[in-house]
Formats: structure tokens, sequence, C-alpha cells
């Protein structure tokens, strides 16, 4: 079987899952109970000066059924007081020596920072993860994102913490930032030993149409709070690659952003991710889902024969280019597979519309044709058929050609001015605007018999 | 085996005949209508005769537009809550999802139908009302789903409309001839409350229009006469016998189950005879009703039936067994009904031809005839000019409805033959329209 078991900057952990900083890993009772279901170590909720909270505290996104895609919440840092949480530290780390247990820190002055990190030390914690990242209540107050978005600030920090930390020290980064490398490599030059991606993104998840006020709403208000859940994952794992892939940053990653199954943690590590944090599927399903997460990395390991996990870190990555390296040759075409075809036709309506009007409907079939010659292969049809593997993206090119756009532009054949005949779209079929007319059927639907026109139209002939 | 124990209470009559499509929560609404996939040029829009946009009310569900939806479902079709639970969805709306093709459980088109229809006429929310007045006059015959959707259709026109019905409440075999697992009175009724308040036309239960001297005074004081009479009683079948207590026709028997429920009697052995829908309503009402036995015998294979396969399938789920291939020849009994004497037939080249000597006596308690509706060919007699088909269908314009005397106007069954609900309502819209462009001209 292969090995689950990280070391990640020196923090030791059987598996890489981890809980992150947040309401699951409120208390030493919870951290307990998600280490007995199988999870590998759990970033405490943020210590610092105890908080006072809202209610209520978390807004949802939800799309047709499903519930929670997205997720905010205006919770602020730990309201335990700090003893508590160093007791409750001290006994999980008795009872699970062998599991990571990561202090999560936020305060203000160097003080301040040198007597938390002394005692979380002394309360048995395996390494520290600094929070600058919180995108509210906190900022205001100086800390958190407010911190993560000012890198010489940061870096002052990690060197602070770093000259009294012995236990490794990881800096969580704030997304809301315009280039996530830019603290990352700030953490760096601190001195950090590792850094976590991302904390939530400021938001509005949504507006209470009855009280005209956002979610979660407080006795009438709200406030902007942190963006978290399903959706925001394509940017987490944007801005891991990000990290990983610069030269200088050179520093373990924990991804954090959008975890819920093991398919969602293995896309982050081979990003470059050596562990994975959770927060929103535990509050969401509860600690249980670890199982299914543990066993599908363990299959997927089986099935690709990666024997650890840092055998699969990164491995993406070589193939995440810039946009101008990519090979413009290579030609792909839209393929519908007739007998898997149910004839929806949410293809033809998508390519109408929204594309390039590369498929037509023929009489007698509700299966619709691909018009080869002005299909640029853009994938929409695929993507939005409703059936498996029914419409497929066919290689055309012959393989032979590589050309890419900065190949281009060093052999000037690039367009660079406004009316260029070397330009894409000048060679590519567009219908005339005026074909457009007509062509909406529901405005012909027998249905409409309201809309009476003087006209009597047959049910049967309405077509 | 029965089934069903005979229900002697409202409540028990409830429960076994629980609603097949009962209404939706808004969590399962949500959900269903999560799963549509918003077709282009929708197969189930071309699948519903009355041509409802089904994925835009499918999606102004789930996007919690209810009342739009119930909206959209109207604008196409009066009937609109009645048809989610009673129209053969199977074969229409749900038969054409694009979801059959995938071997995926095709979107629950006539339940959300009924869920928005529903909450709309609870809510009593006035989504439509009359024209303005036109100063014309329309009376319709029958208050059945052909005649109330004309009658509405008409005063969306601006027409004043007097709707006249021999029974005693209103939707025609809605709330006289449907199965009562399907929908029940108060749902039908309510919705036959909803579009008169909306639309405000006149109705006169009771009034059966029945003699020449009736009709003269319609003509004369009406601009155009609507024919929504429907069918009438269930056909002799000129069989020995058929005289006995206890033997009965479909349409009556349902017809009575649907008004007195549990108080209705039903016998111990039931034979039905025939093989369209309405033998196999009555075949499963009969279980339902607490029958040890139901025989549903028809004349022809079992392939050969007229009824949908579901309807025979839901029959045969409440116990109902089949004879095929027998004819009845004679109603057996002393004054009741004792059973039925039947011979074995075989088809041949379309035909059915009975095998000599091979007679048996199959005992009942009951027997329904579920064998046809006659037409109202005597009471049409009366009107001057109007041609029937040689099955004595009402003949009238597709388009319009226009009969051949110009002021008489038809749809539904009396012209169609017999069809859905829903194929009533769509023909009687069309037909209000015809109405209107021929006193527009």
């Amino acid at each position: 079987m292969p090995d689950l078991s990280i070391n990640f900057a020196g923090i030791k952990s059987p598996n890489p899952f981890w809980l992150a900083s947040a309401p699951p890993t409120n208390s030493g009772y919870q951290i307990m109970k998600a280490f007995d279901a199988g999870w590998g170590g759990a970033v405490w909720k943020t210590l610092g000066v105890p908080v006072v909270n809202v209610s209520s505290r978390y807004g949802g996104l939800n799309y047709r059924d499903k519930r929670l895609i997205g997720f905010n919440n205006i919770e602020l840092i730990s309201d335990r007081p700090l003893s508590h949480n160093l007791r409750e530290i001290e006994e999980v780390k008795k009872r699970f020596p062998n599991h990571a247990v990561i202090a999560s820190l936020m305060v203000q002055t160097r003080q301040e920072w040198h007597d938390i990190v002394r005692q979380s030390q002394d309360a048995g914690a395996d390494g520290f993860e600094l929070n600058f990242g919180c995108p509210h209540g906190m900022c205001e107050r100086g800390m958190g994102s407010a911190v993560g978005q000012e890198p010489k600030i940061l870096q002052m920090i990690v060197e602070w913490v770093m000259e009294v930390a012995t236990k490794p020290v990881i800096v969580k980064l704030t997304p809301n930032i315009s280039d996530i490398t830019e603290p990352a490599m700030a953490a760096r030059r601190g001195g950090a030993d590792a850094i976590s991606l991302i904390n939530t993104i400021q938001s509005i998840v949504g507006v209470d149409l009855d009280q005209f006020a956002p979610y979660p709403i407080v006795d009438g208000k709200g406030s902007n709070g942190g963006y978290c859940g399903p959706a925001v994952k394509p940017i987490a794992l944007n801005m891991v690659k990000n990290c990983a892939q610069h030269p200088d940053i050179k520093l373990p990653i924990s991804g954090i952003g959008g975890i819920e199954t093991w398919r969602d943690a293995v896309e982050h590590i081979l990003l470059g991710a050596s562990s994975v944090q959770v927060c929103t599927a535990a509050m969401h399903y509860g600690f249980g889902i670890i199982r299914e997460m543990t066993s599908g990395l363990e299959q997927y390991m089986v099935e690709k024969g990666f024997n650890t996990i840092y055998d699969m870190v990164g491995k993406a990555l070589p193939n995440v280019l810039h946009w101008e390296d990519l090979n413009m040759k290579y030609k792909v075409t839209a393929n519908i597979n007739e007998d898997k075809c149910i004839g929806c036709q949410l293809c033809y309506t998508a390519c109408e519309d929204g594309a390039h009007q590369a498929i037509k409907l023929n009489a007698g079939t509700r299966v619709p044709e691909i018009i080869e010659e002005n299909c640029v292969g853009c994938n929409l049809c695929s993507l939005v058929c409703p059936v498996e593997q029914c419409i497929t993206m066919e290689r055309t090119d012959d393989g032979t050609q590589h050309l890419t756009w900065k190949e281009r532009t060093a052999a000037g054949t690039a367009p660079t001015v406004f009316e260029d005949e070397k330009a894409g779209g000048r060679h590519h079929w567009v219908p005339e605007p005026s074909a457009a007319l007509g062509k909406e059927r529901h405005k012909t639907l027998p249905g409409k018999a309201r809309l009476y026109s003087g006209e009597t139209v047959l049910p049967a002939e309405a077509e | 085996m029965a089934e069903f124990f005979t229900p002697t209470t409202e409540q028990e009559f409830a429960e076994n005949f629980a609603q097949l499509k009962p209404v939706m929560n808004r969590t399962e609404a949500l959900y269903e209508s999560s799963r549509c996939l918003f077709c282009f040029d929708a197969p189930c829009i071309k699948a519903c005769p009355s041509g409802i946009d089904i994925p835009q009310f499918i999606r102004q569900i789930n996007s919690g537009n209810d009342t739009g939806a119930a909206r959209t479902i109207y604008e196409a079709n009066y009937f609109g809550n009645a048809c989610g639970k009673v129209c053969p969805t199977e074969v229409l709306c749900e038969g054409a999802c694009v979801y059959n093709l995938q071997e995926v459980k095709p979107i629950e088109i006539g339940r959300l139908q009924s869920y928005a229809t529903t909450k709309v006429i609870k809510s009593g929310e006035k989504l439509f009302g009359p024209g303005a007045d036109n100063g014309k006059k329309v009376a319709v015959i029958g208050a059945g789903p052909a005649g109330i959707s004309a009658a509405c259709e008409l005063r969306s026109l601006g027409y004043t409309v007097d709707v006249f019905e021999a029974k005693a409440q209103p939707s025609g075999l809605t709330v006289y001839g449907v199965a009562p697992y399907k929908i029940t009175n108060e749902e039908t009724l309510a919705e036959m409350a909803y579009l008169q308040a909306q639309f405000g036309y006149n109705t006169h239960f009771n009034s059966p229009i029945k003699s020449r001297d009736e009709l003269e005074k319609l003509e004369q004081k009406y601009d155009a006469v609507f024919l929504g009479i429907g069918l009438g009683k269930t056909n002799e079948l000129g069989l020995p016998g058929e005289d006995k207590i206890n033997c009965t026709g479909a349409v009556e028997f349902i017809a009575e189950l649907r008004q007195h429920h549990h108080e209705v009697a039903v016998g111990r052995k039931v034979i039905v005879l025939g093989g369209g829908n309405t033998a196999m309503d009555a075949a499963s009402e009969s279980s339902r009703l607490g029958a040890e036995t139901v025989l549903l015998a028809y004349r022809r294979a079992k392939e050969e039936m007229g009824a949908y396969e579901f309807e025979y399938d839901l029959a045969k789920g409440v116990g109902v067994k089949g004879l095929f291939n027998v004819a009845p020849i004679e109603i057996t009994g002393n004054g009741y009904v004792a059973g039925v004497k039947f011979i074995r037939t075989e088809t041949s080249d379309g035909k059915v031809l009975e095998i000599a000597g091979s007679e048996f006596v199959e005992p009942c308690d009951m027997v329904i005839k579920a064998t046809g509706q006659a037409k109202q060919t005597e009471f049409l007699g009366l009107i001057p000019g109007l041609k029937l088909d040689g099955k004595g269908r009402i003949i009238a314009n597709a388009h319009t409805g226009q009969t051949s005397n110009p002021k008489y106007f038809a749809s539904g069954d009396a012209w169609n033959g017999g069809a859905e609900v829903v194929n009533a309502a769509a023909e009687a819209k069309l037909t209000a329209r015809g109405i209107h462009a021929y006193l527009s001209k």
C-alpha cells in the first residue's frame, strides 16, 4: 500500500489531510474527534486576543439543488480564552503524539508574537501558521489580510516569529491581492518554513431580496465576509500553482481551497501542495468525509504507481505553461456520437448563441451536426453536453507542426495593426448579422395563446 | 386475496385511492426542476397538445418564480392543474423527455405543473382577467374541459359568456370520469373556482339544453354557440341479460364513485368488459373498493388493447387479472348478475373470430361495461344544418372549430370522438379564437 504520511517542513503527519484553522478546529474536543475519524492534522482555530462574534455568521451560495457550493463567514478568530486553548492543545498532543497540531496565530506587537509563539510551543504545538489572511473584522484592526497585503510588514512579522520559534512556521496567505507570489516571497525572505494558501476571499455571497441586506444578516445589516467552499477551488489552484512555479519561493505549500473529495486534494498536490487543508467540506458534512478522501487518494496512488505523496507533488506543473508558449498548430474538432446523443440540442444553442455557429440542425432528426469547417475546437459543446462521452474533441491536425505565439511574434507573423490580415478571426466564417432574425423558437410556441394576433395556429402546425 | 379492504370511511377511501401524483412540496419541486436540461426546441413542448412552454415553467419553479410558472402554464392550458395530474404524461411530455434516451428517469413534468398551479390556486393570486367588453355574447353548452377552456378564452377576448351544464358541478369528466387516484374532487373544483373568479363567466348548473326550443333561445340570444357536450352514456352491447341488476356502464360507475366515494358498493367478484383506458380505471377502482377478484375481459389479445401500457400495469399492480381473447355472449343470473358467458376468440386479419363450442361461464356478481360511449347524435340532430361524420362526431374546421352551421362551434370529445382532457383544453382555446375571428369579421 502507498505511504500517505508526510513530513511537511518538519511537521509529521500520518496523511496529508489537515483541518484548516476554522470553526471545526475551535476546541480540543473537535480535534480529537477528527483525529479519531482519521484526519492527519489540524490547524487550531486562530489564537490571539479573544474576540466577540456576531450572529448570524455564515452565508451560503446554493446553485439549483446544490447547497453551499460557495460559503462565506464573518466569524473572527477564536473567542475562547488563550489558556483554555493551550491546555487543550497539550491534551490533544498527549493523546495523538503522531498527529500534526499546528497553532494558528494572530496578534499585533512583537512582544505579543513572541509570547504567543512561546506559549504555543510550550503547549506542544508541532508548528505555527501565521494568519495573514482573514479578510474581514481583523484586517480593519491591522491584522489578518491587512498584513497579508503588505509584504514588508508580513516579512517583518515573520522575522519576529522566527526569533523565538523552534518549531516550523507556515505563513498563511490571503488571496485578496493581485499577485500571490509577492507575499509568498516576503514570507520566504522573512525566513518562514512553508506557506499555506488560500485564505478566504473577500466576498458578498448574496443579498436577501426581502431585507435588502447582504448575507449573513446581523439585525438587518451585513458585512463583506470571507468566501470559501467548492466554488473557490479554481482560484486556489491557480494561486498554488503560481507559488509552486515561482523559481525563488521554493517553500513547501499547504493547499487550501475547495477541497471536498480526494480528487480536489490530488489536484492541489499535482500543482505543488504537499499537505492539504479542508474546512468547508467538514463544516458541511462532518469529519466522516475523511474516510472517502484517504481511501480515494490511496486508490489513486495505487493505480498510478505512486508510493509516496512526494511522488506526485507538482507533477502537473511542467504542463502549466504561459499562454504564449502553447502550440497554436494543435487542432481539435468536436465530434458527436450519434448513438449516445439524446437530442437535447444544448450543444446547438450553446454553439449558436455562445460560440461559433458551427452546429446545425437537420430535419427529421434531433441529433445535431457539426459543421467541421466552422468548428474552432473551443470545447463549449462538449462542456454543455449532459451525456458522458457523447461529444468528444478529436485531434484533426497531423501533429507535425508546432508554433507558439511567442514564435510568431519573433518571426513577425503575429498581427500588429487594427486591420491586420494576419488576425485569426479574419479567416473564420461568421454569418451575416441579419441571419440572426426570426430564429428564436419561443416566439412561435403554440402555448402563447394569450398573445392573440388574429391568427389561429393549430398545435400540430406550429412546429 | 383482496389487496384492499373495503373502505367504509372517507379516510379509508382516501387511503385506498391515494394520489398517484401527489402534489410536490417546495423541496421536491426544487430538486426535480433542477434536473431539467432546458432543451432547445424541447420535445416535451411538442408532445403537449396544449403546447405549454415546459422548460420555461420548470426553470421558473427552479428560480423561485412559482407564480410565473403558473402563468406560463395557464397561458397555454386553462386546465393546467388538472392536466398535471390526469394527463397520460408517460406518453406525452414525460414520454418525450430526452432523459428517456439515456435510461434516466424523465423529469416529473406533470407533478411540477400541478405544484406551480396548486400553489397559485391556493393563494388565489389573480393572473388573468377578462378582456374589455366587446358587447358580444357566446353560449357554451357543457362545463367540461372544452366548455370551460372556451369560456376562459372567450372572456379574455371580451365576450360575455354563459355556460350551461346538465350536471351539478363543472369540469366534466375531470370530476365525473377520471379515476379518483388521479385527482381529487377538491382539487378539480378548486381549479374551476379559481378560473371562474379570474374570468367571470356565468355558469348555469343543472341546466341541460336538450330541446329545439332551448337551442332556439340560445341562437337568438347569443352571437355564437359553443358545443362542448362530450360523449353520452356507455354503449349498449345488445347482450341477453344486460339489464340485470349489478350490470353497469363504466362511465356511470366511475361518475358514481367520484361523487359518493366509499358509499359506492362493488361486487365481490367483478368482471370488467373492455380493453381501453376506462376499462383499466374501472378495474383498478373495483379492486381499490375491496373487490376480492377483478377480471378484465377483452375480446382481443393483450397486445391489441387500446389502453396505455402503464394503465394496464397500474391495474395489474392492484391485483387485476386479465382474460384475453374472449367475447361476452350473455350476462347470466336470475335478476342479479351471476356470471358472464364468454366464447373464446382468435384474431385473423384484424377480425375477431369466435371459436365455435368454446363457450364457458365465468361466475361474478358484478359486470362493468367499459365498451365505449355513445355519441349524442339525437341532441345534435336538433341543430339545423349540423353535419356529423360516420362515427357520429361533429364535423368542424380543424383551425376554427366552426361547424357546418356557422353559428355553432365545437371542441372536445364530441368533435374528436373521445380524447384526453388536454386535447379538449387545447382545441377549445383554438375554437374560442375561431369564434372571435368569425365574430370580428
